[in-house]
């Protein structure tokens, strides 16, 4: 990994350990070592830098709320803000509990798009009453309920953006 | 005036106010943060609006919970088992809401 002006360029080593944190971020250094044919104190030196960088951000578990029997339901919603107030309305969204992501779009009008979980329809209809709607700024709020999940996935490293 | 109409007739809080949806989470943009705020949006709103705040009992809920008047809430309650729809239920909702407000307007005891 180098830095030269603030930007950081990956080396091709980097990608592939990134490659394999992806795949499984549970292995040892040791086992990515054998994997990429490296020693397992270069798989150290080389993770760490990319978190101190925030190149990784977290490690996580990805759990399914189903299988230990949580109900909730998944709201798309779509803000239409007054520009003056738009950051001010993403900064308060990110901070409730309720809004798992929080967008920016510019189309014809300035709009924010949050990803939102409810335990049901009440409470969806609540948090956006009680929470949403009445931030300084909110023109009109547009909220589709998510019936079907059908791919979801972060940027992977070997993804067409690449 | 009295204290309980200048009470009913106050202007709330932003946070206090009524806001139309016109279903789950569908905010029209519309809202009300007082009693006369909210005969006129009563005669502006989408009807899909006025029916599914009046079903939902939110209307009954934020004039007593909110606004403190339980006679135009059990008013309400009351025109909710009449199972109107569109226009009919604008007017006659129209009807109660601006009389109750009229009468508050002319000094009357609540």
């Amino acid at each position: 990994m180098k830095i030269k002006n603030n930007a950081i360029t990956l080396d091709d080593l980097d990608w592939e350990i990134l490659r394999a944190l992806q795949d499984n971020s549970r292995q040892t250094y040791t086992e990515i070592g054998h994997r990429l044919n490296v020693a397992h104190s270069t798989v150290y030196d080389r993770v760490k830098k990319m978190e101190k960088h925030g190149i990784v951000k977290k490690y996580t578990a990805i759990i399914d709320p189903e299988k230990i029997g949580m109900r909730y339901i998944t709201a798309i919603i779509t803000i239409f803000t007054d520009p003056k107030e738009s950051k001010n309305i993403a900064r308060k969204l990110s901070e409730s509990k309720e809004v798992f992501e929080v967008f920016t779009s510019l189309s014809e009008e300035l709009l924010i798009i949050a990803k939102v979980v409810a335990e049901d329809h009440d409470k969806l209809h609540s948090f956006i009453a009680q929470s949403v709607a009445p931030l300084l700024g909110v023109l009109r709020i547009r909220t589709s309920i998510i019936t079907r999940k059908h791919k979801e996935e972060g940027f992977l490293i070997g993804s067409p953006l690449e | 005036m009295s204290s309980l109409t200048s009470r009913f007739l106050r202007k709330l809080a932003r946070e206090e106010a009524f806001y139309f949806f016109t279903s789950i989470g569908n905010y029209t943009g519309e809202i009300a943060a007082s009693l006369e705020e909210f005969v006129k949006k009563i005669g502006e709103v989408n009807t899909r609006s006025l029916e599914f705040h009046l079903y939902r009992r939110d209307f009954e809920e934020w004039l007593s919970k909110t606004l403190g008047d339980e006679r135009l809430a059990e008013e309400i309650k009351n025109m909710r088992r009449l199972r109107l729809t569109g226009d009919t239920l604008r007017s006659k909702l129209y009807g109660i809401v601006s009389k109750r407000y009229d009468e508050l307007k002319r000094g009357f005891q609540p």
